[in-house]
């Protein structure tokens, strides 16, 4: 089975440096572009090898770039941005990837840049990464002083400038044009799009976000082709996928796996399925703000139209397990806490909306629960649900809820008519400040 | 006022940007290097310097969480209170913790050492329950660990 993103990592091991990573073929794909290949013809290979955006998404990577102005007339600089905010509660694979070899995730920046013909790029790190950083800024150096990055890179003319940006917090830099607000010293609350940010993003300027496991992809298609990549999936999707899982199993982890391997797979091979004593109950496949999927899910394929197919959203690809002395109500009433805290308060229905929610569920887990109240939940899931919000992010928060809602809901009432939490005798969880 | 060495620091981060006004964020970071946190002098020091009201720049200093702008005790302790945490039994550290430090969330120890904050997922959550304390990350945590995890920082 191939791996190519993690081939060359070994956990607890120190990451490739520039010259053990050229040795194993490391730096080809940018000799290869910069020689030998259009920025155009780069477009149209990624696109065809139908890769998709691996922060969530998964819209077509190479059709994204295509909506850049490219040629003597468009404006400069462009801009290309690495999205390594990885801030999606129950999301671990960026790391995987940043910490273990970032000379990877430079040279698919590279490769990016010279499709959309940028000249400027930045890794926009969470704080929390601090490993990540630190071989990071060492790899970037390496990349400079061989003649990687800098003017005139390898005697083509193209240039490149790259810089580590870390961030200071929030969920909300993880959406592309509050990540580009937080760049610029502002606020990170998104921005109405259109504007596209491919045509006005960075400072006014062409730019593209791409997350970090989509750009560590793009060295593998140019050296290997579109074709070799669309097999690599096991269904319609292509590559390979890492996925990850969290929670009451056995050995919670993150693997490289083909696109499109089982749920079930994943859980009980990768993961080691259940820990003794629990049971499986749900699951979130692709982090915080994906509908929970079920037992009779569990032998689909994780990919994005199967996932999306069953009402949820492959997401992230990093599962989430809700197991059977979990508290559904608890587990709801955490999230919501957690995307209410995360609101930017720019839009009324998400500042005001999620609070309400997280306060209903905080009372329903008291045992304080009336039943019309699951009808203002089920009403907040409309009302803030796709269309209404100015960004994603309540909708986001309110797919766990509806689907929680939905398989879970004779937990909530029990809560209702029973005047407490079945699962906690005497404690309630308490939103943290 | 502003260092000799953080306005150097500062006018590297403003030469990467079109305006001043865009390192606003890098500038407040440096300031919260040296003291710890962002006090209203430094908040206006950093304001003038990059050419922005104080106020617009204390819009964006308490929009994010890892600003500062109240004073903190010589280490942060970031608990993890997202769901892969909540799963694994994050509260039983927490209630640890505010009993050892004797503090709740947002507060810091009479002796100045710890603060404590919850903090959302650190992204770390196959080695959950976690929680960070300054650049260090703490990981598969049990309320067993937490003694000698605290004893090293003075």
């Amino acid at each position: 089975m191939e791996k190519p993103l993690t081939q060359h990592i070994v956990p607890g091991r120190k990451p490739l440096n520039l010259k053990e990573y050229e040795q194993v073929g490391g730096y080809a794909s940018v000799r290869k572009v910069l020689k030998e290949m259009a920025p155009q013809e780069v477009q149209t290979l990624v696109k065809d090898s139908n890769l998709r955006g691996r922060g969530g998404a998964g819209f077509n990577t190479g059709l994204k770039w295509s909506f850049v102005p490219m040629g003597p007339e468009a404006a400069q600089p462009k801009y290309l941005v690495a999205n390594a905010d990885e801030m999606e509660p129950g999301t671990f694979k960026d790391r995987l990837l940043l910490e273990g070899n970032p000379h990877q995730l430079i040279e698919g920046m590279i490769v990016a840049a010279y499709a959309i013909e940028a000249s400027i790029s930045y890794v926009f790190l969470r704080w929390a990464y601090k490993v990540a950083a630190r071989e990071i800024t060492q790899a970037i150096q390496e990349a400079y002083a061989a003649g990687y990055l800098g003017k005139n890179i390898l005697g083509s003319g193209f240039n490149l400038e790259m810089h580590l940006h870390t961030g200071v917090g929030r969920y909300m830099c993880g959406e592309e044009t509050a990540l580009l607000n937080a760049l610029e010293g502002k606020r990170a609350n998104p921005r109405a799009k259109p504007p596209f940010p491919q045509v006005s993003g960075l400072f006014g300027k062409p730019t593209i976000v791409n997350n970090v496991e989509t750009l560590c992809n793009l060295p593998h298609i140019i050296n290997n082709g579109a074709e070799w990549f669309k097999k690599l999936g096991l269904t319609e999707d292509a590559g390979t996928k890492l996925y990850g899982v969290s929670g009451r199993v056995k050995k919670p982890g993150c693997w490289e796996l083909p696109m499109g391997t089982t749920i079930r797979e994943i859980l009980e091979e990768h993961a080691g399925g259940m820990q003794d004593g629990y049971l499986f109950r749900g699951l979130l496949p692709g982090g915080a703000s994906t509908d929970f999927l079920v037992e009779e899910h569990l032998d689909l394929p994780m990919d994005y139209p199967s996932i999306q197919a069953a009402g949820s959203r492959m997401g992230t690809g990093t599962m989430i397990i809700l197991d059977d002395q979990t508290c559904p109500v608890g587990f709801t009433l955490n999230l919501q806490h957690f995307f209410a805290q995360e609101s930017c308060g720019f839009c009324t229905p998400c500042r005001e909306g999620l609070p309400w929610v997280e306060k209903i569920l905080l009372a329903i887990d008291k045992g304080e629960g009336k039943p019309e109240h699951l009808l203002t939940l089920d009403f907040h899931t409309k009302y803030l649900g796709p269309g209404n919000t100015f960004c994603a992010l309540a909708p986001g928060a309110m797919e766990p809820l509806q689907s929680a809602l939905k398989y879970f809901r004779e937990d909530f009432e029990r809560h209702i008519h029973e005047h407490h939490c079945p699962w906690s005798k005497s404690k309630v969880w308490q939103p943290s400040i | 006022m502003l260092t000799a060495e953080e306005k150097h620091q500062i006018d590297h981060e403003i030469s990467l940007v079109p305006s001043p006004k865009n390192a606003c964020i890098e500038a407040l970071k440096i300031v919260q290097q040296r003291e710890g946190w962002v006090s209203d002098e430094s908040l206006k020091d950093v304001a003038e310097y990059v050419g922005m009201s104080t106020a617009e720049l204390d819009s964006v200093a308490t929009f994010y969480n890892l600003i500062f702008r109240r004073p903190v005790g010589r280490h942060v302790i970031l608990l993890c209170d997202s769901i892969s945490c909540y799963v694994m039994g994050y509260e039983d550290i927490k209630e640890q913790l505010f009993n050892k430090l004797s503090i709740q969330y947002g507060q810091t120890t009479a002796d100045g050492r710890f603060t404590l904050l919850p903090n959302c997922c650190l992204g770390t959550c196959d080695c959950a329950p976690a929680l960070m304390i300054d650049n260090d990350l703490y990981r598969n945590l049990t309320v067993d660990q937490l003694d000698e995890i605290l004893s090293k920082y003075t």
